[in-house]
């Protein structure tokens, strides 16, 4: 049998005493960490309260036919009760099976997931290649920094509103196609193109983010490395490819997860670009749901909910096997 | 003869260097520099683009101006500035963006130092949970938690009230800020916090007395964080907020561009009252963005 000692109390650990009963090892951990307690209480009080209870409440109302039409409200001085009924599961069988369901949910369920794969591969690939630049000895270094930023030190719904007028039918991008004889689409109003703006515009406000991470992810990289892959002759490809992105493999796969659950939840950007009612065909699920909760007569609160729920189990889904990806090949940062 | 071999090493002597051999690292071609500073301008223009036409539009007079831009160049003036200070509720919106950004910055940084500092230092019962939570926070769907949200605070009379934004905002700021700080507290020495245990500190004594002080560059990238994330939120200040005098900026925005009627000028001049102070904010922090950012993702 092996023993290991632990060094710094001179413990030995292999042969332990016996497990202390429930109540003991509930004091003892008090006594031990009731200040790490005290610090976090107040994050999962205010999350408990605001986040935990809502969403329990929230998956409730999945489960009636709950609208604004039968839910609780004051109109003057009358309050009306909730007349909404228990429905069980219908809800999502009619989310994911219902007659409708191609048109209002998988159809932009797969415009989701395009959504988040291209915008995320786009943030990474131009965030990566301008923080590559921007590492590099330069004059005017700083500068480039400063202006590359812009998007994200200028609000989202300020920089959105821009894009709408620049995108808007005779607005200035189309003249410019114009002048270049270029064909001029309709961005606010094809489907199509809808979705190219919403992608561009997404991207654009997106890149700052990943380029200011990687920046920071590539200063942290041993110069040394560098140096020896040159002793040993290696190309520049070489060395992006067997020094560079493995030093970046840790920031990378943080960025990459909050990438993706950001733009999967990303709701102002296609919410502003194209107002509360218009490209019906470019919202994606979060603003669907929105939509159904929010936005039409009368508001249907339990389906908006059910999207919610459906949404929060594809993360949830996702993140933990990309958890088990990253421990497998031995990636996680956090 | 000793004169030509002399004149042949003193050749080879200077044409040697053969360009791009010698080069010392980090060091390139005048064409490697252009394609660096063609890349790097063409971004930057791009990047530039849609906030200076923005402030270019904002300088028309009318309200269909956007469709002739070239008009506009004869024609400039700061009408628009002076009407939206005038004679909208410019001032109104300004004050509650204020109070949201401001309240959910204190709130919401304090309360994420102290659950960043726990996580980082001490491993107690229910650490990876947390950690967990935190990270699963942000995907939380604003479609579940709104309307649920909105029952209960118009149950508890918060509606319409800046507390309701302010608690929101912090929900949303406070997982990623803590997430961030934890990165940034990693990167303080432990030996800190015995020094001052030895000293005879207790635990918040050393995090209030000398953690946080040394935490100064990733304090004020969190409190970007939430001040932006405040700022920034459309949704629940959509919904949440009744009183137009109580509008934050990113719904007073939304007014100028109704279904029948769109003053864009008005809206491009508020835009850009709202970016400056928004953006002046960010440069004074931008410094300790890089840094802060990363120290949780670089670090194990």
């Amino acid at each position: 049998m092996t023993v290991a000692i632990d060094r710094a109390t001179g413990k030995r650990r292999g042969d332990r005493a016996p497990r202390p009963g429930l109540g003991q090892r509930i004091k003892n951990g008090y006594q031990k960490h009731w200040y790490a307690y005290a610090m976090i209480a107040p994050v999962v009080v205010v999350l408990g309260v605001i986040v935990g209870y809502p969403l329990v409440r929230g998956v409730y109302l999945t489960l009636t036919d709950a609208n604004s039409l039968n839910s609780a409200r004051t109109i003057g001085v009358n309050h009306i009760a909730a007349t909404y009924k228990f429905i069980g599961f219908d809800n999502y069988k009619d989310i994911l099976f219902g007659p409708l369901s191609y048109d209002r949910f998988w159809s932009h369920f797969l415009w989701t997931v395009f959504w988040t794969v291209a915008c995320v591969a786009l943030h990474y690939t131009f965030g990566l290649g301008l923080a590559l630049m921007l590492n590099q000895k330069l004059r005017g270094r700083t500068l480039y920094r400063l202006l590359l930023v812009v998007p994200w030190a200028v609000p989202t719904f300020v920089t959105v509103f821009s894009w709408r007028i620049m995108l808007s039918d005779s607005g200035v991008i189309n003249q410019v196609l114009g002048a270049l004889h270029l064909p001029e689409p309709q961005w606010l109003e094809d489907t199509f193109w809808q979705r190219f703006a919403a992608i561009m515009v997404n991207t654009w406000c997106g890149v700052p983010f990943m380029m200011l991470s990687l920046l920071g992810g590539l200063q942290s990289i041993d110069s040394t490395l560098y140096e020896a892959a040159e002793m040993d002759g290696a190309s520049a490809w070489q060395q992006f490819r067997h020094v560079t992105l493995p030093g970046l493999r840790s920031v990378s796969s943080t960025v990459v997860l909050l990438g993706i659950i950001w733009t999967f939840n990303q709701f102002a950007i296609i919410f502003l670009l194209f107002g509360p009612t218009g490209a019906p065909d470019a919202q994606i699920l979060v603003t669907w749901a929105y939509f159904l909760g929010f936005g039409q007569q009368p508001r249907d609160f339990a389906q908006s909910a059910a999207y919610g729920v459906l949404l929060l189990s594809i993360l949830t889904v996702f993140t933990s096997f990309y958890f088990r990806w990253l421990k497998r090949n031995d990636q996680l940062a956090v | 003869m000793s004169t030509t071999t002399l004149e042949k090493t003193e050749a080879r002597a200077t044409s040697a260097p053969a360009p791009g051999r010698t080069r010392r690292r980090g060091e390139r071609g005048p064409l490697g520099a252009a394609l660096l500073h063609g890349g790097l301008a063409v971004a930057s223009l791009i990047a530039l683009a849609p906030v200076a036409w923005l402030v270019f539009l904002s300088l028309g007079p009318d309200k269909d101006d956007y469709l002739h831009p070239g008009k506009i160049l004869g024609k400039l003036t700061f009408s628009n500035y002076s009407f939206v200070l005038q004679h909208t509720a410019f001032f109104d919106w300004f004050k509650s963006t204020m109070i949201v950004a401001l309240g959910t910055t204190l709130i919401g940084v304090f309360v994420a130092a102290t659950t960043g500092y726990a996580v980082s230092r001490m491993r107690f019962p229910g650490y990876k949970s947390l950690m967990w939570v935190l990270l699963l926070t942000q995907a939380f769907p604003i479609a579940i938690l709104i309307v649920p949200m909105y029952e209960i605070f118009s149950e508890l009379g918060l509606i319409d009230t800046y507390w309701a934004l302010i608690v929101i905002n912090c929900t949303t700021a406070v997982p990623y800020s803590a997430w961030l700080l934890k990165g940034y507290f990693d990167t303080v020495p432990f030996e800190i916090d015995e020094a001052g245990r030895v000293d005879g500190l207790t635990p918040f004594g050393t995090f209030f007395r000398l953690i946080l002080p040394l935490a100064r560059p990733g304090l004020a990238v969190a409190a970007f964080y939430n001040f932006i994330t405040a700022v920034g939120e459309v949704a629940f200040a959509t919904t949440f907020m009744l009183d137009d005098s109580k509008y934050t900026f990113a719904v007073g925005l939304q007014t100028f561009v109704s279904e029948h009627d769109a003053q864009w000028n008005y809206m491009a001049a508020t835009a850009v009252l709202i970016a400056i102070p928004v953006s002046v904010f960010f440069y004074l922090v931008q410094k300790n963005l890089v840094t802060g950012l990363t120290a949780g993702g670089t670090k194990g």
